[in-house]
This record gives C-alpha cells, structure tokens and sequence, in this order.
C-alpha cells in the first residue's frame, strides 16, 4: 500500500489553465497519474489538452467533483488567491487538498486552519512539493504524482519520506533509488509557519501502513514539530527511522528561504532537535548525503529488510 | 519586514494605540523643528536602527548608549548630534553596527511600573497569541528562563478574534489597578485589530508602561510584518528603509533570488531552501565556512545564475564558490550553461566546485567538462563540499 493516495486516485487540478500548473498538470500525465479534472473559475467547458489526454475544465471544484468522482485537488492558485481555493476543497467535501502555492499571507493560513476544524478535508501544504506514491512502471511511472516533485527518480518499494523541503526530499528519494531502495510515498509538509498536516501526522499514517518498512524525516530550523514527532516515534513506532535537520549553520533572526525556517529560541535550532533525535532513537544523517545510508544503519539495526 | 519605532510609533497614532508624544529628524537643521512638537523638560532621543539593545549599545566614537534619558530639551538636541551619522553597536547588530540615519525625540515619561505586550503567531496552534509579562523593560528571552511564571499567554480564535474574558483575565493576572485595567485592556484590543489589519507577523512593546496618573503607555515599539502579505499593503511597502538592508540582498530581491549573506568564505549557489541551508551545513561539517545563503528557486534560468553569480562576486570575502543544484525537473544542462556563460562574462578567477544532479545530468556535466574552464565537478554533495573545502584552505 501507500499513504494518502494511490496510483488509482483521481486529481483535480485547480489552476491547471496557468503557466505553473499546466506544466506540471502534463508532467503528472506523463507519470500516468489520474488528472481528472482541471478548474479555473470562468473557464468551465473547455478542455485541457496534452497528447492523447483530454481534461474538462470546471468552474468550480465542487462541479468538478460531482462530475469526476475525484476526491482530491492539488492547488497551483497564486498567493492572493490560494486560501479561499483551500476553503473551496473544504466545502466541497474533498479528502485531501494538497497546495503547492508559495507565498500565502500567513493570517490567510491561520483563517483557513481554523475553518477547517471538525471538516473532513485534509490540507498538505501550502509552500510544498507535494505528494508522490510510485507506481511500477519505468523510471515509477503508473504512479500518483500530485505536485511538481521530479517522478522519474522515485522507484517503488517500502520506505516514507516525509520533508519540509522539497529539493532535500528528491534529494533523499534520489539516494534511496540510486540504493535501489524503493519508496511507498514521499510527502512533502512545506516549508511554511502554519501548514495543514505535520510531521507528526504522515508518521503515524506511515507507522500504520503495513507496507512502509521504514522512514525519514527531513526537518529544518524553526518550530518544534520534528520534536513533536520524534517524541511520538520513541514511543510508538517500532520500524527504523532516519532524520535529518537542515540549518545547523543559520544565525538566528533570519529566515532561511522558508518562511517558516528562523530560528527564534533556543528549542527550534538544528542541534536542539537532533539532540531529541537521538534521544528518540532517530538515526541521524550527519550530512544531507547521507540521508539513505541513515536509513540503511537504522534498519541494519533493528534487523528490517527495506527490499 | 521591519520598521523602525518611529514609525510604529506613527502606525499606532493611526490605531489610537497611547504612546508619548514624539517626533523624528534625519538631519541637525531637523532637531528644532522636531523638538517643538515637544513639552518643555525630560526629553527621550532615541537612535533608529532595526535591531535591539539599542539603550545599552556603544557607538563608534565610544560615546555610550543609542537611547538617552536627558533632562533638557538643550541636552536632548546634543545627545541626538552625537548619534545621528554615528555608527551604534548593539548585541544584536554585530561587529560592524550600524549607521544611524534617524534619531527619535519623545517626551520622557513618569513611569509607575514597567510591563511587556507582544502579539505573535503560535506555532503549535497556528493561531495568534497574546505574550504579557509583569517584568518589562528587560528581554523577554531572560524572563522565559529565569521566572517563566511571570510570562502569561492567551490564545486567539481567529474565528471571534479576542473574547472580552481573555482580555479581563490578562489584566488581572498583570495586577493592573481599576483605573488602569480599563486603559490596558482598550490598549490589549487596539493592538490586536492593528495585528490583524496590518498583516503584522509581530509586535512587541517593551515597555509598557502605567504612568502615577493611571495612563498606559507604549514606550517603545516594535511591529515586523509578514512579508507574503506585503502585496496588499502598499501603505506598509512605503516604510521599507532599505538603508537597513545589505545591499547585495536588495540586489538579490530584485532578481527573486533569496540571499543572506554570512561571514565566511565559501559562497553557495543552491536550488531550494531546505537544499541552500543544508549546503551551509555540509561546508562547515567538511570544516569550511559558508558566505551566504542562496537559493536560486526550483526554476533557476539562466538569467538568475548569472545575477546571483554577481552577487556572490561582491563580497570580498569570498575564496570559492560552491554551486549544488537538484535538477529534478528543470534541465540540468541548461543550468550548466548559464554558469558556463556567467563564469566567462565575469572573468571568475576563484575555484568553482558544481555539483549537478539529476534531469540531463550527463548532457550538463558534459557541457561544463567541454567549457575550457577550470570547473571543478563533485559527484555527491559530501564529494563537492570536500572539493571546495580544500580548495580554498
């Protein structure tokens, strides 16, 4: 199995008629993933074309859904607009609205968490790569690729990543494969202040996932949830686990490309929260290239086959 | 993105936020005009620099202190001529401090007692909370560690905003007197609409203060705002002083590239945040130190390679460069060449270690091997950042 979604799972895209989410829309067609549907308000009825795939256009996700039967969207909708697109998911029912979006006003963010209380939709993101579970075809094509994260280097098999960032999760994912260690699905959180799942999150569903071995957790400078989810691991979750916190090297104050990347005490610095890896029984990557072979040792460990 | 105090100062004028009667001047022929806004007596001059510990900063030239108490406004017009073209160093400003181009003239306040307000984000509950103490006027961060039940906090439901029982709980638990409580919950509820109206990401009063007449006053301000929110607030863009920015990270700006410059001599040239710090990292785990942070975005072109190159090349500091770029989707070759074009519009004369993976690697690689310039190549991120490690030693 996978988490969160399956080659199976049928995607809308909202935004799909811009730059941003068009390229990305075909480049899922390519992997083989379900794009069932597009929306961009004022242009329902058309249609977006790409090779032999033809995707109807919706005004709205709600219509999208009814017509499609897709239960998840990931969103490519500019920064002004992208939280009343979240809320969109919302009403309409969807399982999960996964937001690709950099740039959302954080008190737009705090609005739509708060409106999404007690509602079943999940939120990935915003400010993420998104979601990508590979299929077993070449180069792990046939899989479900919501987002804009490279398919191609994934392969399929039995370890999560979980990530706030997205270049250092295909940079985890590419480890693993190069390995020929495959993967069950790789979940990017974002790098915002205020996002929809945490850490904490992907690992228990990866924790429940018979079919995930094993996992790494890529965290950074900037609040406690990497701390919040080791505590967890120590005490729940017997499968092997790796993890890397990026920005030992960050001063503090500033804010690292994330918005959510600043250090501002003494708890969310690198070292504090590999400290609590390690005392959660994490195995630590010491270098961002190291971040399968972590992995490899935890599981070598633990005596867990990852293939 | 920050402002200085007195423009909060103004902001909260605008909000009917209570603080001391003020004015600022960037020049000595300014200093009349500003002090006759002011009453006769103790006058406050205050240096405006965005960083903190500003009262007990020492300037340049050794005269002590960015924040004067003076008894006369003859006194206060002296004070503020040896601060303003001054250079004030703080502990938060580093070595270098920073050169004073505005000074802050307020009326000096009787102050009963001292207390801190801030309005931040909550993290952990993704919500707005309110942070107040009774110890003011010293840091916040000293309080936390050494008496933290003297720091009360209250969560706020964005869905009702502040409740009138979370705001009479606060006043309480600070001890507030009758005639007080009533002005410092007023003050509690205006600086939360100003949080929410202005997109801050923080505001901080420190002090704040009740005067023997039952007042409640904001002796000082600090308010940063969000700056994914800054497209909707051009009346906030206004008050950007970009005399405290670095110069190279206004350039950077301007071309979408995220920059920070560091003290050390390794540069980096990164694709993605999480990728940029964690190069940072690998420098220093090989025993090298990074310039700077720089993310060039998942779709550098090659127009931004060659911008950033620049960048990198302004500061003196640097003895290598270090360019790691993930091409998951965009083309690596691409990248290759705009950094074999920028490396020869430039002149580059310091060791280049580059390490490309990823979408056309190969084509890349082979475009950099077939440029004539001395690049260095690294296969993994560990093998680069030994290379250029080395190289610069």
């Amino acid at each position: 199995m996978s988490i969160l979604v399956t080659p199976d799972t049928k995607i809308i895209v909202q935004g799909i008629t811009g730059d941003f989410g068009a390229r990305h829309a075909r480049l899922s067609l390519d992997y083989g993933t379900k794009v069932a549907a597009g929306v961009t308000p004022g242009k329902g009825g058309q249609v977006f074309e790409h090779g032999p795939h033809r995707v109807p256009i919706f005004n709205s996700v709600a219509e999208a859904a009814a017509a499609t039967g897709a239960s998840v969207s990931v969103i490519f909708v500019p920064p002004p607009y992208a939280a009343d697109a979240i809320f969109e998911c919302v009403d309409a029912g969807l399982d999960l609205a996964v937001t690709i979006t950099e740039g959302i006003p954080v008190r737009d963010m705090v609005k739509v968490k708060r409106a999404m209380l007690g509602r079943k939709t999940r939120l990935i993101g915003p400010n993420c790569p998104g979601v990508v579970t590979p299929g077993t075809g070449d180069h792990s094509q046939g899989g479900c690729r919501i987002g804009i994260a490279p398919g191609y280097i994934h392969k399929k098999g039995s370890v999560g990543v979980v990530s706030r960032s997205g270049t250092l999760t295909y940079e985890a994912v590419f480890q693993l494969t190069t390995q020929g260690i495959g993967q069950s699905t790789c979940v990017g959180i974002g790098g915002d202040p205020v996002n929809g799942t945490s850490h904490l999150d992907v690992v228990r569903m990866f924790n429940d996932d018979p079919e995930t071995r094993g996992m790494i957790i890529i965290g950074e400078i900037g609040g406690t949830a990497e701390v919040e989810a080791a505590r967890w691991i120590k005490a729940n979750c017997r499968k092997p686990v790796a993890g890397f916190i990026a920005g030992a090297t960050a001063p503090a104050g500033r804010r690292m490309g994330h918005a959510g990347a600043i250090v501002g005490g003494t708890e969310d610095t690198a070292a504090a929260k590999i400290a609590v890896f390690r005392e959660c029984g994490i195995e630590v990557a010491e270098t961002p290239s190291d971040m399968a072979g972590a992995l490899v040792r935890a599981a070598l460990a633990r005596g867990v086959k990852l293939v | 993105m920050n402002i200085h105090e007195y423009q909060a100062k103004a902001l909260f004028e605008k909000f009917g936020l209570p603080a001391p009667k003020g004015a600022p001047a960037t020049s000595p022929a300014g200093f009349d005009a500003a002090l006759a806004v002011l009453p006769e007596g103790p006058t406050m001059v205050k240096s405006q620099i965005h960083a903190g510990g500003r009262g007990k900063g020492t300037f340049k030239d050794g005269f002590k202190g960015g924040v004067k108490y003076c008894r006369t406004k003859a006194e206060a017009r002296e004070a503020a001529g040896r601060m303003l073209g001054n250079t004030l160093v703080t502990a938060q400003t580093g070595p270098g401090g920073r050169k004073v181009q505005t000074v802050y003239f307020t009326a000096a306040s009787d102050i009963k007692k001292e207390y801190y307000l801030a309005i931040l984000l909550d993290r952990a509950s993704s919500r707005p909370v309110i942070v107040a103490s009774t110890e003011g006027g010293v840091e916040i961060e000293k309080v936390a560690h050494e008496s933290p039940e003297k720091i009360v906090r209250t969560v706020i439901d964005p869905a009702y905003g502040v409740a009138d029982f979370q705001v009479r709980d606060l006043v309480t638990r600070l001890g507030f007197n009758a005639a007080e409580g009533k002005n410092a919950a007023r003050f509690i509820r205006t600086l939360v609409s100003l949080y929410g109206a202005t997109d801050a990401s923080m505001v901080e009063i420190n002090p704040l203060i009740t005067t023997p007449s039952g007042e409640v006053l904001a002796l000082d301000a600090k308010v940063s705002f969000d700056d994914n929110a800054l497209f909707r607030h051009p009346e906030i863009v206004a008050l950007r002083d970009l005399n405290e920015e670095d110069p190279k990270e206004i350039e950077a700006s301007r071309h979408a590239l995220n920059y920070i410059a560091l003290d050390g001599s390794i540069a980096c040239l990164v694709n993605g945040a999480g990728l940029a710090m964690s190069t940072m990292d690998i420098i220093k785990h090989y025993g090298g130190n990074p310039a700077n942070f720089l993310d060039v975005g998942g779709g550098a072109s090659k127009d931004q390679v060659s911008a950033a190159f620049k960048i990198i090349l302004g500061d003196a500091a640097v003895r290598g460069i270090f360019v790691n770029i993930f091409g998951g989707i965009m083309d690596c070759n691409v990248i290759a060449t705009g950094i074999v074009e920028a490396v020869r519009e430039l002149g580059l004369k310091l060791p280049l270690v580059v390490r490309l993976e990823g979408n056309n690697v190969a084509a890349g690689k082979a475009t950099l091997a077939a440029s004539g310039l001395t690049i260095v190549s690294g296969d993994t991120m560990a093998d680069a950042a030994r290379k250029i490690v080395a190289l610069v030693a």
